[in-house]
């Protein structure tokens, strides 16, 4: 009995593992995107190319500035010179620079709020998303991507990744896009670039759940406070039980 | 009542029955001492109801009922500035799903023993009515964040009612007080979820709780402990729940607060079974989500909703045949006529129709939480029928049914 309720308990935790590799995209595979959210300097730069990346058009409207400083190790000074480009107050959310109005004019929609992205999506889809550009001249931007085709984004990195194009194979005049190859080389070493994507994909993590470090370094206490807690309690019921037969 | 004590407690039993319930309930109620592993689920149901309460009440305190407000108010507010918010929030929202599973194997416990048969038709009937405030509850719960699959599973539900012919349209205003899911229904979802159905809850688990202990527990061998009594009027198998089940549940209470805190502290999402990863973007009425799927507890109905095929474009006999699949349960003790209780001295082939039915079940369960395809369709609709044909023939295949003989006293296997 005891071993089949196990059996079905790990079945299950299998089961629901595979369904979330089926995450949506289009079938292009996922890169993991492998980032340490305990890693404060990495965290730190990839606080940087964010703010000054990301959020010229997007907002992350649930991240207060001063929070970010106390979680990174920042002081205020840096985060007030570094990262708040629209110099608002210590305690403010991370607002865009750009208008909504203006992005909707430039760009047809407002960017989406990028406080939760890492949670909607998944790193694996952020890491994977922002390394597959691709050069598309029928586009506007002059970018498509491999996993969000026709996206509005710009390629905002092309010129530290490079121009990518695109490798199709074709089967039963079908044609799938089944990898990138890059065609001219750009400001970044590969490393460098893989680095800084993997940094930012680490603080969008971070900001996605500000809480999760600490979390699970408390979860370890808690887990040991119940397995003593449990032997206690054993022991009591074995005692009271050692005369019902 | 001749009284039996004095002093401090003589004085409150004068005006207050408290010995007299304790020893009822707790102290002299007793529980036949062969209980196993199945037993352990109605005092781990009540433990989970404390936790949502608990939980509940902190949370209802930073959230607000406004889908202007709604999520950041929880992903902000609740989640980040918040002191503990995270916590109590994984605590709800982990609670929620855990109250489900706990749940299931409960009344999975009384499908393996019998408990639902004379004399306990009243104690199965209460708790299918408990098992539809929460699924009430679940789901007025579920729009709170007003996350996206907040919104879009709502939407499906709603629609629901909706298909049912001629009066439906208007249902579906009534239910969600708009033409469409807005601060209305929000608003409205939160005052059920918060006061109307965890009162109904409650008063349901009292008098759940007043009846079994009105008849008596039954246990793995589906033996009467009341027809074996000493002297004394004491159950010759039977022990007093205090001390002896309320030191074996805190066992249990513990073991379960391990798998408990290992999807709070470890994985919260559960691999975005227990929070949908959608449900991180705020609710968006005009943006659909490529795949809508309700959370898991309810993806067994759902299945059979879908597996039913829609008749001149109306989804309403897929709606009968969920409503049915729920239904089919009240009757029950009536449906299975082998006097016999417990699965340990009924037929084998017995053991094996149970059995596929679990596994039915859980199929269900997992379609419900895929996008349909032909194969798919056809699974759920074997699933389906297998589903209805183990409750609806079980009339004719119980009377034919060869039992082992029943022991006298229980056993302590």
């Amino acid at each position: 009995m005891k071993k089949t309720i196990t059996i079905l308990l790990f079945a299950t935790i299998a089961i629901m593992n595979m369904g979330t590799v089926l995450a949506s995209s289009g079938g292009y595979p996922l890169a993991a995107a492998n980032v340490n959210v305990d890693d404060k300097e990495s965290l730190q730069r990839g606080a940087k190319v964010f703010s000054e990346y990301c959020l010229s058009c997007h907002s992350a409207k649930f991240v207060r500035f001063n929070r970010v400083a106390t979680d990174l190790d920042m002081t205020e000074g840096e985060v007030m010179e570094n990262l708040n480009h629209l110099g608002v107050k210590f305690g403010s959310t991370m607002t865009a620079v750009m208008t909504d109005e203006y992005a909707k004019e430039a760009f047809g929609a407002v960017p989406p709020d990028l406080s939760l992205v890492a949670r909607s999506r998944g790193v694996d889809w952020l890491y994977t998303y922002l390394v597959s550009f691709y050069k598309d001249s029928t586009k506007t931007t002059g970018h498509n991507n491999a996993i969000f085709k026709d996206v509005g984004m710009p390629n905002i990195f092309w010129k530290q990744e490079g121009v990518k194009e695109a490798v199709y194979e074709e089967h039963d005049g079908v044609k799938t896009l089944t990898g990138l190859k890059v065609v001219e080389k750009g400001t970044m070493s590969p490393e460098e670039f893989d680095t800084m994507v993997r940094d930012l994909v680490a603080f969008l993590s971070y900001i996605g759940e500000p809480n999760q470090s600490y979390r699970k370094s408390l979860g370890i206490y808690v887990l040991i406070f119940l397995f003593i807690f449990f032997g206690v309690a054993y022991a009591m019921k074995k005692d009271y039980w050692k005369d019902v037969h | 009542m001749e009284q039996k004590t004095n002093g401090f407690m003589g004085w409150i039993d004068a005006r207050f029955p408290a010995t007299e319930t304790w020893e009822k309930h707790l102290a002299k109620y007793y529980t036949p001492k062969n209980f196993n592993f199945w037993y352990f689920f109605g005092s781990l149901a009540f433990m989970v109801l404390v936790i949502q309460i608990l939980s509940g009440v902190f949370l209802t305190m930073f959230y607000k009922p406004d889908t202007a407000l709604a999520f950041q108010s929880v992903e902000m507010g609740i989640m980040r500035d918040v002191e503990w918010g995270w916590l109590i929030r994984y605590f709800h929202s982990t609670g929620a799903s855990a109250f489900f599973i706990v749940i299931y194997l409960h009344m999975f416990r009384a499908l393996l023993y019998g408990s639902y048969k004379k004399p306990r038709e009243l104690i199965w009937i209460f708790g299918m009515l408990i098992f539809l405030a929460l699924m009430a509850e679940g789901f007025m719960g579920y729009l709170l964040p007003w996350g996206q699959m907040s919104f879009w599973g709502a939407q499906v539900i709603i629609n629901l009612v909706s298909a049912i012919p001629f009066v439906g349209e208007d249902l579906g205003i009534w239910v969600r007080g708009d033409f469409v899911i807005g601060d209305a229904t929000l608003n409205r979802f939160f005052s059920l979820h918060v006061a109307a159905i965890p009162l109904i809850l409650v008063a349901l688990i009292f008098v759940h709780i007043v009846a079994l202990h009105a008849v008596g527990s039954n246990n793995p061998d589906g033996v009467e402990i009341k027809k074996n009594k000493d002297e004394n009027g004491v159950p010759k198998d039977g022990i007093p729940f205090h001390p002896y089940y309320s030191v074996k549940d805190i066992v249990g209470v513990i073991v379960f607060l391990i798998f408990f805190s290992i999807v709070v502290f470890f994985m919260p999402e559960m691999f975005g079974y227990f929070i949908e990863h959608a449900n991180f973007e705020p609710a968006n009425p005009l943006k659909t989500p490529e795949h809508i799927a309700p959370v898991w507890y309810f993806t067994p109905y759902y299945s059979v909703l879908r597996a039913v095929p829609s008749i001149a474009g109306s989804a309403f006999p897929g709606v009968i045949a969920m409503g049915a699949s729920i239904v089919v349960l009240f009757f029950l003790p009536w449906l299975d006529r082998n006097p016999v209780k417990s699965i340990r001295y009924r037929a084998g082939w017995y053991k094996i129709l149970l059995a596929l039915f679990v596994v039915a079940f859980v199929i269900l369960g997992i379609l419900g939480t895929l996008s349909p395809t032909d194969g798919r369709t056809l699974l759920a609709q074997i699933c389906t029928v297998y589903y209805f044909a183990f409750f609806l023939l079980m009339p004719i295949y119980t009377k034919f049914e060869k039992n082992k003989p029943v022991p006298e006293r229980v056993t302590m296997k």
